[in-house]
């Protein structure tokens, strides 16, 4: 299996309302069709214009986007609940539209909003979908012993989960995927109303479980989410995916992305002056008495030519601050809006 | 086909079912009996009605009970779990074909339709006391229309409940069930409605007719009834038809 996840040319053109969970969509590229004049032409939205994606066993890969980029449904194709208009995808070796059953022994899925039985108890929930992939009775039960006690559910395990939180349905939902230890794993949006602690959680659950050699594909908004935890990252929006690869390279890829804050003993004119010429920088402002902020294309790398140029000109570089550049400005820099809009 | 999957399912479904077991048979039988006490024992008993009522009363009865009950079995669990919440989303994602994720819903409907239809007759039995003539002369075939009767009732569960979201509930009671039960030949038999020609021929198209019918055949031949041939294939292709109808209403459900 060279491929854990592909995908080509996928295409999903909606014409009725999406569901909510597969996102909204590009409303705006309906499909201005109206061949008779009679019939009102249904409504067409684009949910995904031509998707290619590629991930390799063992990774943790994130679909960055804004709501209604197209990252549900991207999801939904992968987990066979949404038809593809066109394009094909494959978990590991299996189409996952002509291979279905197939395709689905080696997904567990996590969507966006908690879709439990509520019909059963947190425990009956996971022995039961134990049961729909066939694992023996013994070994069900030991699993789901072991996933309630890790995701901190042992106390509500006998309890309908209709009365449970959102947090405690979310973890519960992210415990059933893992109950048949799928090869791939899809989390649709996973930590949102998750508190601060159990998002911290459920990273470590992630981490742990793709330490075991499986796949993780997780679709977010939270940049934070999308830096500190995934490998490679597909940025989409308007169904498209706009960049792609790891966190590091895409945000190397924004010009003057990395933000260097130096505070001087004092500064003046030509200290600023002498800044903005050094190779990388491409604006310098100065702030406060004595600091100063360096936009540039690199960070730690240009430390010592600051060092340098503010001891030719008799100043002291007495406190330095390199922040990063961070998913936020490169999606801003990439669509010319925010990731939050 | 995987059959440990599918009977995972049936498991889950039948563990729900014993868990709302005392609702389960209020819902089932409390009203088929209610009908048979005061229709069988109070209006006969008060000669109101002919003796022999009670006879012809309880096929009828049996149908409803079993068309109510397989109908509902599948159509409001279904309805229930496929909105925004998508509780079936689970077993959507099992590893076996959609199409029998449906199907494993009419069977268990089918054999909740038969239960129900099994126990109301000793039921309305012991409710009715004596002068109840039932000749079960051809077992087979009664047996063969009951689960004919349970399977159409199961799979119009499934075309309903695929059909009809949740705000729509009442409305698919008082448009669909109640015309369905008052003219279904279950209280009367087909050939009471001689006088209102238009209204026998337009009442064919219910399929609560055929399983009224067909267990009054079967059950007290004595009254007269539809031809058999003609009740078999009538549930035959009603099974097929709602079978087909709710697998698609079903796979545009689960796959958007």
């Amino acid at each position: 299996m060279n491929t854990a996840i592909r995908t080509q040319g996928l295409r999903k053109v909606y014409n009725t309302a999406p569901p909510a969970a597969a996102g909204r969509g590009d409303a705006s590229a309906a499909d201005k069709r109206g061949r008779n004049s009679k019939s009102q032409p249904k409504p067409e939205i684009k949910a995904l214009d031509g998707i290619d994606l590629e991930v390799a066993p063992g990774q943790i890969f994130g679909l960055l986007g804004p709501n209604g980029a197209g990252k549900s449904t991207t999801v939904g194709i992968l987990t066979t609940r949404v038809r593809p208009t066109s394009g094909t995808a494959w978990i590991g070796e299996y189409d996952v539209w002509h291979d279905q059953t197939a395709a689905k022994r080696q997904i567990g899925v996590v969507a966006q909003r908690p879709n439990l039985d509520f019909a059963l108890t947190a425990r009956e929930i996971l022995l039961f979908h134990g049961a729909y992939f066939g694992i023996g009775s013994q070994e069900r039960s030991e699993r789901a012993n072991a996933l309630l006690d890790r995701f901190k559910l042992t106390d509500r395990a006998d309890q309908l989960v209709r009365g449970f939180s959102g947090g405690m349905m979310q973890r519960m939902s992210i415990a059933r995927a893992m109950m048949h230890d799928p090869q791939v794993l899809f989390l649709d949006e996973p930590s949102v109303g998750l508190d601060p602690q159990t998002r911290l959680l459920l990273w470590e659950i992630i981490r742990e479980y793709n330490q075991k050699g499986r796949t993780i594909l997780l679709t977010t908004h939270n940049m934070e989410e999308a830096d500190t935890l995934c490998e490679q990252l597909a940025i989409i929006d308007h169904g498209r995916i706009i960049a792609q690869g790891t966190p590091g390279e895409l945000k190397a890829s924004i010009p003057g992305g990395y933000l260097l804050r130096l505070r001087f003993g004092h500064h003046s004119a030509p200290l600023l002056e002498r800044l903005g010429t050094l190779a990388g920088v491409t604006e310098v402002r100065a702030f406060g008495e004595s600091g100063a902020d360096l936009y540039a294309g690199r960070g730690g790398s240009l430390i010592p030519e600051v060092v340098n140029a503010a001891a030719a000109l008799g100043v002291e570089l007495s406190d330095v601050h390199i922040s990063e550049p961070s998913l936020e400005n490169l999606f801003l820099h990439h669509t010319g809006r925010s990731l939050r809009e | 086909m995987n059959w440990k999957t599918f009977l995972a399912l049936l498991a889950r479904d039948a563990h729900v079912a014993r868990r709302n077991l005392v609702a389960l048979l209020l819902q089932t039988f409390l009203q088929p009996l209610l009908f048979v006490f005061i229709f069988g024992r109070v209006m006969v008993g008060s000669g109101y009605l002919p003796a022999a009522y009670k006879s012809l009363l309880l096929p009828g009865i049996m149908a409803i009970s079993m068309v109510f009950t397989g109908i509902w079995a599948v159509a409001m669990p279904l309805i229930a779990e496929f909105q925004f919440t998508r509780e079936i989303e689970d077993r959507l994602l099992a590893p076996i074909d959609i199409a029998w994720v449906a199907i494993e819903k009419v069977v268990a409907g089918l054999i909740q339709g038969l239960v129900a239809g099994l126990t109301v007759i000793p039921l309305a039995w012991i409710i009715l006391g004596r002068g109840l003539e039932l000749h079960l002369t051809r077992p087979w075939l009664f047996l063969c229309i009951t689960l004919l009767v349970a399977g159409f009732s199961a799979c119009g569960g499934l075309a309903l409940g695929c059909s009809v979201d949740q705000q729509h509930i009442g409305l698919m009671f008082s448009m669909v069930m109640t015309p369905m039960i008052f003219f279904g030949c279950t209280y009367y038999p087909w050939s009471a409605l001689n006088k209102f020609p238009i209204m026998q021929k337009l009442v064919l198209i219910n399929p609560l007719v055929y399983a009224s019918e067909g267990l009054r055949a079967t059950l007290a031949p004595q009254f007269e009834h539809l031809s058999l041939p003609w009740i078999l294939v009538a549930l035959t292709l009603f099974d097929v038809l709602l079978l087909v109808v709710g697998l698609r209403q079903f796979q545009r459900k689960a796959v958007s």
